[in-house]
């Protein structure tokens, strides 16, 4: 499979000259598997941009939404495919304990946050609710489970015959801990990102802003690579990078991390437009 | 943390152990809250396994976590005794943990004697309530308890 971010920011948007490297949408990456299937994990505002590059005849398209914070579904309303009614869409997330995914999603497609209804978007649109759980797109055979972030939150792990990837955007799996990692069966997303061959993990923070930030739901720079190295993972790609940081401090805060860590694995900031072939 | 063992399963074959299955997000959280908190907690799976006590608990059970891990039921029978006062009232004839876990629902006891491994015996108040996910799973419970230093 082939995965390509499309945003990689986290929180807002952040785009102009000091960001241009990584990149300044919000989450969105495609997974295209070999047989031309598409996933799209999070709807951020890379998304606008993905669409517009989606191959001519593709008649079905899944998105995948670990949860419904505003930075990963804000460009939804601006997501091509939805108003195509030759399109089919299925859209994939948590529900909450009392709200179906797609009474969360019409708070955001619906006056005043947007003039587009849900249930007018003409394309052919299915909702799936995403929780603890395994099922097949394609080639893909995804499993979802929930993970440590504020509200109703999942990750995925997605394999085909050929590779892996798990997907962690916002995971914050050291909060609370008095030593991070703990030991495998006390660290939220560790089945999820066990052995795989990329890890797409939030990183949105250094050692020293965590401490102002613990319970926001994401991970240091450090943390990423401790959970990467627990997890025995191959490659990883830190994620939802802060809006506040610049390409060149996003590099000096990974060049730290990684002289303290010292991690055996490739690591590689998730960039806009820059692929993994897995 | 720097110079953390990573866990592959080669490892878990090579040392013969068996992996334990990754808890749920919930019981991750349990857990890490019972560890801040000053009174005794227990942390049960929704077999009656201990899978966590802190370290108030550790010292009304009289035993530490580090050594024993987990605790399986029969274990938690000859470890830990909990019984009812015989001053107790039939409303306080409830086992908060049991209620927790076969009725799904939250139990206060107000008179329980706890004898620990070390066979002494501790009038406690117990409190337990389940531990139940999105889709209505009971994952676990959690119990504390509270020395009685009252009359």
């Amino acid at each position: 499979m082939k995965v390509t971010p499309y945003g990689v920011r986290g929180s807002l948007a952040a785009p102009g000259p000091s960001t241009a490297r990584y990149g300044g949408n919000t989450s969105c990456v495609r997974v295209t598997g070999a047989d031309g299937t598409v996933l799209i994990l999070d709807a951020g505002t890379g998304i606008r941009s993905l669409a517009l590059e989606l191959p001519r005849g593709l008649s079905r398209i899944d998105v995948l939404l670990t949860h419904l914070h505003m930075d990963h579904i804000i460009g939804l309303g601006f997501f091509g495919p939805l108003y195509n009614p030759e399109m089919e869409v299925h859209i994939w997330g948590p529900a909450s304990a009392t709200l179906s995914l797609e009474a969360r999603l019409r708070r955001y497609l619906a006056p005043p946050l947007f003039p587009v209804l849900l249930r007018d978007l003409p394309c052919r649109l299915e909702l799936h609710h995403t929780g603890r759980g395994r099922f097949s797109i394609g080639p893909f055979r995804i499993r979802t489970a929930r993970v440590c972030h504020p509200g109703p939150t999942v990750g995925y792990r997605i394999e085909t015959d050929t590779g892996s990837l798990a997907y962690l955007p916002d995971h914050e799996p050291a909060l609370g801990a008095r030593r991070f990692p703990l030991d495998p069966e006390w660290t939220s997303g560790f089945e999820l990102a066990h052995d795989v061959d990329l890890l797409l993990h939030d990183a949105q923070y250094t050692r020293e802003e965590y401490p102002s930030h613990a319970g926001w739901g994401h991970s240091t720079m450090h943390d990423a690579l401790a959970f990467g190295r627990l997890a025995n993972v191959r490659h990883l790609a830190p994620f939802h990078h802060d809006p506040g940081r610049d390409d060149t401090g996003l590099e000096k805060a990974l060049d730290v991390a990684m002289a303290e860590i010292k991690p055996d694995f490739h690591v590689t900031p998730a960039a806009e437009g820059h692929s993994f072939d897995i | 943390m720097i110079g953390s063992p990573r866990y592959t399963s080669a490892m878990a074959k090579a040392t013969g152990t068996t992996t334990t299955a990754q808890q749920s997000v919930e019981m991750i959280l349990a857990r890490q809250l019972a560890s801040y908190l000053f009174v005794p907690v227990l942390v049960f799976d929704s077999t009656g396994t201990i899978v966590f006590y802190n370290e108030p608990a550790e010292r009304i059970l009289g035993v530490r976590f580090e050594e024993t891990g987990r605790i399986d039921p029969d274990e938690v029978d000859r470890l830990v005794e909990l019984s009812n006062d015989p001053g107790a009232t039939p409303e306080d004839s409830e086992h908060p943990i049991v209620v927790a876990l076969q009725q799904r629902r939250p139990a206060h006891g107000r008179r329980w004697l706890l004898r620990r491994a070390d066979r002494v015996r501790l009038q406690v108040e117990a409190t337990a309530f389940p531990i139940i996910d999105h889709e209505e799973r009971l994952l676990g419970a959690v119990a504390m308890f509270w020395e009685h230093h009252g009359p």
